[in-house]
């Protein structure tokens, strides 16, 4: 086994005597695409911010990579109106850049001619990419989406799916996803990790491309971007996954 | 030849005087201007109008105590910012929170001045400013604490910005969010000590925020809009004080009535242009 980048051990968080995360043991090996999923309020963010550092979990341990570069795209940006903002600036902050690189970036994830537009004017979609681009332009180790897909609609979740797993390829990068959408996992997961508080399940998505949702919503001709990873809370734990880890 | 020196020191007195007025308002717009501009985009007026309203419950302790006023109000600006950071999201809103200790701060100042026996406090100078009062010690204070503000934000520009943006941002950056805030905090508290004379404790945050909101219109990146903000406000300064003594207003009121007519006019050409 390879040195994973980001590790937990029987990770706890407790918040305002709501017991948010319950002994989740986690890792994430270098080039692993691993999504989360969970409902809402199933502990998914606040288990994001322990990884990355934002919070500090009340049980357990979170062991990073010495110096490990994360390249984080959040689930939203609240830039209004009162910051100016050019895209080319932003992709600034994420540290000292080439212009070339910065336009080459863009050009990459598909809006070429953003680098003069302010953040503000964007689209959903359009954001969504210029916030992939300020994440991809470190090389990051680590790549984690925060509900990056909500508020784009189905196709668009597809396209950007296929151009997060393309990209993954070119750097090379581990890639952490989460989505409170049980419905829409990329089939290009290694892992997809039930999260309810504790960890239900975890194992490989079925690609479940016969799903009559699925053929409704995408047709054929998503390239198998996206997967129906079917899932009820209710159940019994026992019998429905591959690599059940039952907490 | 008595009549000639007293109009020779008479000029001189008056040429010092206007110096000591332009140098000072001047020095504390160009801090407002910029530092203001974090202000809009952290989403922080009512926290600034709160810890600029608290300045003048460090005026009371400060002259209870014998200390200079820069000090008390410093010290006092920074002792209320940390009771609303601690505080915050505890039990109340943030809004609710900021609503009652803004109003508070400056009910508990106006109380407090008042019950200081001996000290006869001209308050209207300490509410709306008085600076036509100020002494060469005054200026020097002015330009301390300002130089101490705009160092502080240049110096953490960047971290400032990226937490000004996005917290989780800042932390996968590998950037200390809280720390960030209270450098801001700190900056905010020195500008109000130092802007009391200036402006007075109702009209601070008017200084930091229409200077900024001017400079919005004309910025295109943060850096810009930080630098139209801190010329909108040394212009509002100098057209305010010519207004002052034109008209025979108030000082301070004058300087954010020009800030205001400056951005006015800005929006104005932004619409025809």
């Amino acid at each position: 086994m390879t040195n994973p980048l980001i590790e937990t051990e029987n990770l706890g968080l407790t918040l305002d005597n709501r017991r948010v995360l319950d002994r989740v043991n986690f890792t994430i090996e270098p080039g692993e695409i691993v999504t989360i999923v969970g409902p809402n309020g199933s502990g998914k963010s606040s288990f994001l911010k322990c990884l990355i550092g934002a919070v500090a979990p009340t049980e357990g341990t979170v062991r990073r990579k010495r110096a490990l570069t994360i390249g984080y795209v959040p689930q939203k940006l609240f830039l209004d109106q009162a910051f100016p903002m050019t895209v080319d600036r932003f992709l600034r902050l994420a540290g000292k850049t080439q212009a070339h690189e910065r336009a080459a970036v863009l050009a990459r994830v598909g809006v070429a001619d953003a680098g003069n537009w302010q953040m503000a004017d964007l689209s959903g979609g359009q954001l969504q990419r210029v916030l992939l681009a300020h994440a991809l332009i470190g090389r990051p180790e680590l790549l984690v989406l925060d509900e990056a897909a909500q508020g784009l609609d189905q196709p668009a979740v597809a396209g950007f799916y296929q151009l997060i797993e393309a990209v993954r390829q070119e750097i090379g990068c581990a890639v952490l996803m989460v989505s409170h959408d049980l419905h829409v996992v990329m089939a290009a997961s290694d892992r997809v990790i039930c999260l309810n508080g504790h960890v239900c399940c975890e194992g490989t998505p079925t690609v479940v491309s016969e799903a009559p949702e699925y053929r409704r919503l995408f047709g054929h001709g998503t390239s198998g971007a996206l997967a129906l990873y079917q899932h009820e809370h209710d159940h019994s734990h026992d019998n429905d996954h591959a690599g059940h880890s039952h907490g | 030849m008595t009549t000639a020196m007293t109009t020779i020191t008479r000029g001189i007195r008056m040429d010092e005087f206007l110096w000591r007025v332009v140098l000072a308002s001047v020095g504390v717009a160009l801090a407002a201007g910029p530092l203001g501009c974090f202000v809009l985009w952290r989403r922080m007026v009512y926290f600034g109008d709160t810890i600029s309203h608290a300045s003048l419950l460090g005026v009371a302790f400060a002259l209870a105590l014998g200390l200079p006023v820069f000090l008390g109000v410093l010290v006092c600006a920074l002792l209320v910012a940390l009771v609303i950071l601690t505080a915050e999201g505890r039990m109340h809103h943030t809004d609710t929170l900021l609503g009652v200790s803004a109003h508070s701060a400056l009910a508990l100042g106006l109380v407090a001045v008042a019950l200081l026996s001996g000290v006869k406090v001209d308050l209207m100078s300490y509410l709306i400013g008085d600076i036509l009062a100020v002494n060469w010690q005054d200026v020097a204070v002015v330009w301390g604490g300002a130089g101490l503000c705009l160092g502080l934000l240049i110096w953490r520009w960047h971290p400032l910005l990226v937490s000004s943006l996005d917290r989780e941002m800042a932390l996968a950056h590998g950037q200390n969010p809280r720390r960030e805030a209270m450098i801001f905090t700190l900056a905010l508290a020195v500008l109000v000590a130092a802007a009391i004379k200036v402006v007075g404790a109702l009209l601070i945050t008017a200084l930091l925020i229409i200077p900024a909101a001017t400079g919005r219109l004309g910025g295109h990146t943060p850096e810009r809009m930080a630098i139209l903000a801190a010329l909108a406000g040394v212009a509002a300064a100098v057209l305010g004080l010519l207004g002052s003594f034109r008209w025979d207003t108030p000082t301070g009121p004058s300087i954010v009535v020009a800030a205001l007519v400056l951005l006015i006019v800005g929006g104005l050409m932004r619409r025809v242009f």
